[in-house]
């Protein structure tokens, strides 16, 4: 019998709130209380809505001093992140090749594992001199490195070094899971697709190439390095051994134990490795690939003068419209060049100013109308 | 959703997906669980209560629970005990076999009801035996209506016996009076009648819901061509390439889809993805904010009536807003505007009126003494001066005020269970409305007193002797109006029970002798306390039977009705000596030691309606009381003490096809059968015998009678008085013998019963000898006028649809301010269709050319009409009046447009002699021709229709019954209460509910677009840039509470601003805040907030290292802030639990961010965005995005607030800043914005004091306009029905002789005639107008100049008569 009763019950409950009715309360729901029980509800501020407020009224009076307030911090905070992305200094090439002119061109349709490599030199000029640490980037256009399919494929706990999805990576990273029957170490399109070029940065001083120290540790997250991206563990610290049983993706020339010399960036956990694993958010993006350290106080990180870039152009782009660059950057506290922020800051800035006085104006002209609340016209 | 489970187009994971459907829907279901669970609960205490069951093998009654009861079981109740299913009635310890019975569960009404054995075992002396029971019962299928059960019984014999809804215990009542009763099940569980009376609650569709599925619809539309976009984009971008890009993956067995049917899969992705644009937890969070709200309103100490103990009922929990916005207001009079309580006022008998100063004095005191009460109790609440009175003060013509009167002491005595309860309606039992003072106590004109008691002195000293003829009429007005009715008493103290003093004392058969030894026995029984139900042999003692018994037991415990009852045996046995030593000098001796020793003097009267209490105790007021009724028999004490005892022969009960009741009974003394009938005046007066029999003096006398009461009558009803005449009519056996032979069959017949009855009745109920008629007050319940001008002021417009007289209800319109003495009153009745639409036509002309004449007025003065003058408002200066017949005529005719166009155009319309049905008839015309919000609001079982027809139905739990409560989406107790649940709650209501729908439209597009945005690029791949879980706490969590408080407790304006200033409602009522284009308005704001979070980033990290999680998580974390600061943009009240909600949201989030990514270094693979919230952190661009994006974002928003805020003119603005104010100033400038809405609305509405002003001076105009249209009311169709009309020149015509057909011709030269006393010629329309100024002050003087040129109707009233 569970039925709805609680119509009734109100119902109910209403007039059996009294002693006349013995009998009531049975169905009428505890109406037996007695006289005693009023249903008047509590007088407290919340019941009746009268908790103390703050009952803001916006009107040009009032917000005011908000706009100013506003005009005269964002100005200066503007002002002041562009001075310092104006300081940056950064010198970009392309390197694609896609012009007949470009050196590279010869290597626009290189396959992935083509060897032997085919290399390409591109010389430039800084025309300022980079004083602080200079990062090298690459950069690439149009790679959706964002794409739904993309991003997913990829299995972290094998990254990890979880020797059970070593060898029996993720659904997530088909089709590159396994070739020939073996799982391939590291699985999925992302690593599949790693880049794969080879730059070096030469000083050309009166015709001498001058190689320039490219340092390539550093250049993951330290959490990326130590935390997420592990070996798999198991005897000894030989990396082949460890990935016995295992492939090397198909575009990858070389097993992912062969990516580097130095144990400790070798395997998973080779930085170039995981700059690249952490896909990009947009299409055209930059990875960080060396850091150029000042060696002294005295000399800037790279003289302005003659360079040469010597490529071994590996990567395949063309085939997707695709571009690469060679980005040398200085860095400051808001990283990168980017005029954006400060320009934003001054606009949006004066915008609150401007605003500000227009609404001081209408304030004089109409502010007070409210006060009076005068009849218009 | 399930799309997602297709690996093809899957975005998240599949359980993720989930979630918040399933937190969306477990929200839901816990919340039902806890309903589910009380219910449950209460379930089981009523399956588990113990019944008595007859069991078969045991041969006895064994205890059962109820859920076992079947049908055809026999059920054994005992007193006090709630009827477990519905049972036939076969036993009963009462020798009447009556079993008692309270209904208040079913439908509220406390008196008792009286229930019979089933015909043929009702003679049985012995308990029933259910063994020998073997007859067969037949009965209809089981339906809802409480008032009728047909069936019939064929006994062993084949003799068949009618079963109706007498016989039936309804289960749910309580038994009372009755010792023991037994019965068979006929119905059992869902099929009883009470189940299926219950319904449950009803789930209504609010105006805001509707509206908001549309935009759901809008949002779904807009979803539809996100999701094409990103197809299409899709489409394209993947048929750009000529060979696979690496990013391109190919699906699990490395096969590429064709761009087609990827833009396809892509177009199923996209939904998935942006499925939050459709707001599902808007559906929760709705339900959430909605039972706050209600929470709120039921907790409202304002809407809480103290003297009922009752606050307000929310019955519906899906329709608060919909208080917000509504324009209609259907009001019922009776008990609704007016309090239901009777108050005798004015009776006129045989042509003399007795207008009953004193009376009028007293209630005037009244007042003045109910408001020392009130004080005195809030002192001392123990317990209340006694308001039931003695009768020995009224009997005497006494000045004394009658509240203090002489049993105050002995009242506290009793303690709690009487005096708490009456005139407080506080327990159950003072649910019998008329307790109160006022009611009970009537001061006997001096005048008719005396002309009473003097008239009752003669029949009483001579009647045994000497026939009826000398009876003067007053005797039998009095006795008719004791005797018709269906009142039953008790006595105050002992409420429940009914009071039998033995009544069967006819003048031949008891000895003194017999007396004493009652007397005795009684004595005896209440020493030994063990006088059961054994049943008397002697004729005797069958008078104490068994209820009677438990009667003296609880008298006997206070010796005061000891003394009471003693004194009202000393009453009997003198009365006895009087009446059997008749003629006996010593006849005024005994009289006046009667009249001495008081009998017992609180008699209560449990009347089904109010009006039949007022005329028993006006009756008790001069000397007629009701000291016992049963169905047999009823017994009056006259005036000197005497006892009469009637035999009732008939009862034809109250029906409102017949308006009448009427009794048949036979007089003990003169053995005539005489008929006396009670109605409504133009009933009874067309029963009136007519027949010129006899001698021309008398008849002459009778008309002038008639003349005379007619004309009282009217102006009964013109003073708001509610009239009912009373008439006799002596039968001769003969005639008698043959119509109750008539009157059996129809009782026995079982195929249209009920016609029959009535035609019965109707037979009966002719050739009436008028002889008087009464007026009964229904008093304006407190604040009424000031209510519904303030709803009115809203925007509102109230219409009064009533069953009464239309002079009453036009009374009582102008005494409520529904109509103002400067209107111009339009009275429509006719029956005929052509007149009628000619008539709507000329009025409707009359009507327009006033409200084109207003529009260039408005222009004078030169006022650009703002946001809150309704664009089309009437100009609000018209009432119209309109009738039961003309509205008939209106809807079968199809006259409805016309009828509408009219009646929108007035600012009240007034529906008298309406039935239930013409109620909700109309009331669903307005809601569906006008597609407005329509409120019902009404008390009694006759409104419910129209409660349940309307979009908010308003039940005042009040006097009659709770019908209307339980068919009502609110219950509030005054009318008053409309007012501040209307302008307070109904305007807050609307303004959270619609701003946060509204918002989370908002909130939802503004998130989904950034994923949007991002489609762009990401090829329209359907990535995102933020973690799933992130995503999906965002709105589940992390911006989902601030909205919900916003909802349930934000409030724009105080409620006293609201309520001092009505106007703001109009806010709701043309909804402003949410419609289509604030829905607009607001999505594009969100498309804008959601480019500015998505773009600012987006520029900010271009080109740069960026990966995806790292530029999703600014995203995320700067449009939570920008919808939150929204959010605070569009909070008006801040309190400290706003505030902490807020911070709470950010915090939350925060911390959420944090701890999750941290710790979630492998958690919902492939990707998860391990430590990125924490570099954020250390990055100063991220706080320099946080900083400006929504600086970005809402300064449009904020600087059009501001604009607004400044230059706007929304009164709701207005009213906020007014606020700010010092309370001096407030008030000068709340009385500056109403005079200036005034002056805007060009309706010249005088500011409240200048109307005050001339309302006094006006007062003696208040009357003088609606005379005429009163007297020229229009002579009905006479023919046909024989009803006649209710004013005196038709009734003089008709009189006359002259008859009126039903034919428009002679309807036209009927309308002349009866036209010509206020006007002349043959225009229907007549319009009497009175000009004077209306306008306040001198700045209106020129357009009141104009007006008057005009002929303007500022102060007229005119009735369109035919």
């Amino acid at each position: 019998m569970a039925v709805n009763y609680s119509a009734k019950e109100e119902a109910d409950g209403h007039p059996s709130g009294g002693v006349g009715v013995p009998g009531g309360g049975a169905v009428g729901g505890g109406g037996g209380a007695g006289a005693v029980k009023t249903r008047k509800p509590d007088n407290t501020a919340f019941k009746q809505q009268r908790l103390p407020a703050w009952q803001p009224i916006l009107t040009a009076g009032t917000v005011l001093p908000a706009f100013f307030i506003i005009g005269l911090i964002f100005i200066p905070i503007g002002i002041g992140i562009f001075v310092t992305s104006n300081n940056i200094r950064e010198y970009e090439i392309d390197y694609t090749g896609t012009e007949p002119s470009s050196p590279c061109n010869k290597c626009l349709n290189v396959s992935w594992d083509s060897t032997p490599p085919c290399t390409c030199t591109i010389n430039f000029t800084l025309e300022h001199s980079f004083e602080s640490n200079v990062f090298m980037y690459y950069g690439l256009s149009n790679f959706y490195q964002n794409h739904r399919r993309y991003v997913k494929s990829r299995d972290d706990s094998q990254l990890n070094g979880d020797n059970s999805s070593l060898l029996n990576p993720s659904k997530e990273c088909e089709p590159y899971r396994t070739n020939e029957d073996k799982p391939i170490a590291p699985c999925g399109a992302i690593a599949n697709s790693m880049f794969n070029d080879t730059l070096e940065l030469y000083r050309i001083d009166n015709d001498t190439r001058t190689p320039i120290t490219l340092i390539k540790k550093g250049i993951a997250w330290w959490t990326d390095k130590n935390v997420k991206f592990r070996n798999p563990t198991g005897d000894g610290n030989n990396l082949t051994a460890l990935f016995q049983g295992t492939t090397k993706p198909v575009n990858w020339p070389k097993p992912v134990y062969m990516l580097d010399s130095e144990p400790d960036n070798n395997g998973f956990i080779n930085e170039d490795f995981i700059v690249w694993m952490r896909t990009a958010a947009l299409p055209t993006f930059r990875k960080l690939y060396r850091l150029i350290e000042r060696k002294n106080s005295f000399q800037p990180t790279l003289q302005a003068g003659k360079y040469s870039l010597d490529i071994a152009y590996n990567y395949p782009v063309h085939s997707f419209d695709g571009r690469k660059r060679m980005i040398l950057s200085t860095i400051s506290w808001m990283g990168g060049k980017n005029p954006f922020l400060g320009i934003a800051y001054i606009t949006v800035g004066s915008i609150c100013f401007f605003l500000g006085v227009v609404l001081l104006f209408i304030h004089h002209k109409y502010g007070n109308r409210n006060t009076s609340a005068d009849i218009p016209n | 959703m399930v799309l997602n489970w297709f690996p093809l187009v899957e975005v998240f994971h599949k359980e993720i997906t989930m979630l918040p459907l399933v937190i969306v829907l477990l929200a839901s279901m816990i919340k039902d669980a806890i309903e589910d669970y009380r219910k449950y609960q209460y379930d089981k205490t009523i399956n588990f209560t113990k019944t008595r069951v007859y069991d078969k093998e045991e041969h006895a009654y064994v205890e059962k629970c109820w859920k076992d009861v079947r049908v055809g079981d026999f059920v054994q109740l005992q007193c006090n005990e709630i009827v477990p299913a519905d049972i036939l009635l076969l036993y009963s310890s009462d020798q009447n076999g009556i079993c008692h019975l309270e209904t208040a569960n079913l439908d509220g009404e406390t008196n008792l009801k009286q229930r019979r054995v089933v015909t043929g075992f009702s003679s049985q002396d012995t308990v029933f035996e259910p063994e020998f029971f073997q007859n067969t019962i037949i009965c209809e299928m089981p339906n809802n209506d409480l008032n009728k059960f047909k069936g019939d019984m064929e006994q062993p014999d084949h003799e068949q016996v009618g079963l109706n809804i007498e016989n039936l215990l309804l289960r749910g009542c309580t038994i009372r009076n009755t010792e023991a009763a037994a019965g068979i099940v006929i119905y059992a569980g869902h099929e009883t009648k009470a189940m299926l009376n219950n319904s449950g609650p009803r789930y209504k569709r609010s105006r805001i819901e509707q509206r908001m599925n549309r935009d759901i619809f809008l949002c779904v539309g807009l979803l539809f061509v996100m999701c094409l976009v990103g197809a299409v984009g899709h489409g394209i971008w993947t048929g750009k390439f000529w060979e696979h890009p690496p990013y391109d993956v190919p699906d699990w067995n490395g096969n590429f889809v064709a761009p087609v049917l990827a833009g396809f899969y892509m177009f199923l992705t996209m939904i998935i993805l942006l499925q939050i644009l459709i707001p599902i937890s808007l559906y929760v969070s709705i339900e959430l904010v909605k039972l706050g709200q209600v929470f709120l309103i039921h907790n409202d100490i304002d809407l809480y009536d103290e003297e009922a103990d009752l606050p307000i009922q929310c019955r519906a929990l899906t329709i608060t807003e919909d208080l917000g916005q509504i324009q209609y207001i259907f009001s019922d009079k009776t008990g609704t505007l007016t309090e239901n309580k009777m108050v005798f006022r004015r009776c006129t008998v045989d042509g003399l009126e007795f207008s009953h100063q004193e009376n009028d004095r007293r209630l005037k005191t009244q007042k003045a003494l109910d408001l020392d009460r009130e004080d005195f109790t809030k002192l001392q609440h123990f317990t209340l001066p006694p308001m039931n009175l003695g009768r020995a003060a009224t009997v005497k013509p006494s000045t004394m005020r009658p509240l203090r009167r002489c049993q105050s002491d002995r009242a506290r005595t009793q303690g709690h269970t009487r005096s708490r309860s009456v005139g407080r309606r506080d327990s159950s039992q003072s649910q019998v409305a008329f307790s109160s003072p006022i009611e009970k106590d009537v001061t006997p004109d001096s005048r008719l007193l005396r002309q009473v008691r003097e008239a009752a002195l003669q029949t009483e000293s001579f009647s045994p002797f000497i026939h009826m003829k000398t009876s003067t009429s007053f005797t039998d007005f009095f006795l008719a109006l004791a005797i018709c009715n269906s009142v039953l008493v008790s006595t105050a103290t002992a409420p429940r029970q009914r009071v039998t003093i033995p009544p069967p004392i006819k003048p031949s058969g008891i000895t003194l002798e017999k007396i004493h030894q009652i007397f005795q026995r009684l004595k005896l029984a209440s020493l030994s306390q063990s006088f059961s139900s054994s049943q008397s042999s002697s004729q005797l003692g069958a008078s104490f039977s068994a209820k009677n018994t438990e009667e003296p037991l609880a008298v006997l415990e206070s010796c005061d009705n000891e003394n009471d009852s003693s004194a009202s045996s000393g009453g009997q046995e003198l009365q006895d000596k009087g009446s059997t030593e008749i003629g006996t000098a010593s006849l005024d001796e005994v009289f006046r030691s009667a009249t001495n020793t008081s009998l017992p003097t609180d008699f209560c009267y449990e009347a089904e309606s109010p009006d039949e209490a007022a005329l028993v105790y006006a009756a008790q007021a001069y000397g007629f009381i009701l000291v016992s009724r049963t169905p047999e028999q009823v017994t009056v004490q006259l005036p000197q003490g005497t006892l009469l005892t009637f035999d009732i022969l008939y009862t034809l009960g109250f029906d409102s096809v017949r308006r009448r009741m009427s009794v048949v009974v036979r007089h003990p003394l003169t053995k005539e059968i005489v008929v006396y009938t009670k109605g409504a005046d133009s009933i009874i007066m067309d029963l009136l015998d007519n027949s010129t029999k006899g001698n021309i003096s008398s008849d002459k006398r009778l008309k002038r009678i008639k003349e005379r009461t007619q004309k009282h009558l009217d102006y009964y009803a013109h003073d708001g008085l509610r009239t009912l005449c009373i008439a006799k009519k002596v039968l001769n056996e003969d005639d008698f013998q043959k119509w109750a032979n008539f009157r059996r069959e129809a009782e026995a017949a079982i195929e249209n019963r009920d016609e029959l009855l009535i035609e019965t009745a109707q037979h009966l109920e002719t050739k009436l000898t008028l002889l008087g008629a009464t007026g009964i007050e229904d008093r304006l319940q407190d604040g009424v006028p000031d209510t519904i001008v303030s709803l009115r002021e809203a925007g509102i417009k109230v219409w009064v649809l009533t069953g009464d007289k239309q002079e009453t209800a036009v009374n009582i319109a102008y005494s409520c301010k529904l109509l103002n003495q400067r209107d111009t009153v339009f009275t429509i009745n006719t029956e005929n269709k052509e007149t009628c639409e000619s008539l709507l036509n000329l009025t409707l002309e009359e009507v327009k050319k006033n409200y084109e004449y207003d529009k260039p007025q408005r222009k004078l003065f030169g006022i650009i009409p703002t946001s809150f003058s309704a664009p089309e408002a009437p100009s609000p200066e018209f009432g119209l009046v309109i009738d039961g017949r003309t509205l008939d005529v209106i809807f079968q005719g199809g006259l409805e447009e016309k009828f509408l166009a009219l009646a929108r155009r007035c600012r009240s319309v007034l529906c008298c002699r309406s039935t239930p049905l013409q109620k909700s008839m109309v009331v669903k015309l307005v809601r569906r021709q006008l597609k407005a919000m329509t409120l019902s609001i009404g008390d009694g079982a006759n409104d419910v229709s129209m409660i349940q027809a309307a979009n908010v139905g308003i039940g005042i739990s009040g006097q009659e019954g709770m019908q209307a409560v339980m068919a009502s989406d609110f219950a509030i107790s005054r009318f008053k209460h409309l007012k501040k649940l209307l302008l307070v709650h109904g305007h807050w209501c609307y303004a959270r509910l619609a701003k946060m729908v509204i918002y989370f439209f908002y909130k939802n597009v503004c998130y989904v677009n950034l994923l949007f945005w991002y489609q762009f690029f990401c090829g329209f791949s359907g990535s995102t840039m933020i973690d799933y879980w992130q995503m999906i706490f965002f709105n589940l969590f992390f911006t989902s509470v601030p909205p919900l408080l916003f909802g349930a407790l934000d409030r724009d304006v105080s409620a006293e601003t609201l309520l001092r200033l009505p106007e703001l409602y109009k806010n709701g009522q043309n909804s402003e805040i949410y419609n289509l284009s604030t829905f607009i308005i607001t999505m594009l704001d969100a498309f804008y907030q959601s480019l500015v979070c998505f773009f600012v980033p987006y520029l900010m990290y271009k080109d740069s290292d960026i990966d995806v999680f790292s530029f999703g998580n600014p995203i995320n974390t700067i449009s939570l802030l920008t919808i939150l600061l929204h959010q605070a943009l569009e909070m008006k009240t801040w309190t400290v639990l706003q505030l902490v909600v807020m911070i709470c949201s950010v915090a939350f989030y925060l911390i959420f961010s944090i701890i999750y990514n941290a710790a979630c270094l492998l958690c919902s693979p492939p990707t998860n965005p391990y430590w990125i919230m924490e570099r954020q952190l250390k990055d100063p661009i991220f706080y320099l995005l946080c900083l400006i994006t929504p600086v970005i974002a809402l300064l449009p928003r904020f600087f059009i607030f501001a604009l607004r805020g400044t230059l706007g003119a929304s009164l709701v603005l207005k009213a906020q800043q007014i606020e700010k104010l010092p309370k001096e100033q407030q008030d000068l400038e709340i009385q500056k914005l109403r005079s200036r809405k005034e002056a805007t609305s060009g309706a010249p509405v005088a500011s409240p004091a200048s109307n005050d002003d001339l309302d006094q001076s006006s007062s003696h105009l208040c009357v003088s306009p609606f005379l005429p249209s009163a007297a020229a009311l229009p002579p009905r169709d006479t023919e046909n029905q024989g009803v006649s009309a209710s004013n005196p020149l038709g009734r003089r015509t008709h009189d006359e002789g002259c008859y009126f057909f039903n034919r428009w011709a002679e309807e036209e030269s009927a309308a002349t005639d009866s036209s010509a006393g206020p006007s002349s010629g043959h225009q229907p329309l007549v319009a009497s107008r009175e000009t004077a100024p209306g306008q306040d002050g001198g700045k209106l003087t020129k357009d009141y100049l104009k007006n008057f040129h005009y002929g303007s109707h500022r102060r007229s009233v005119s009735s369109v008569t035919l």
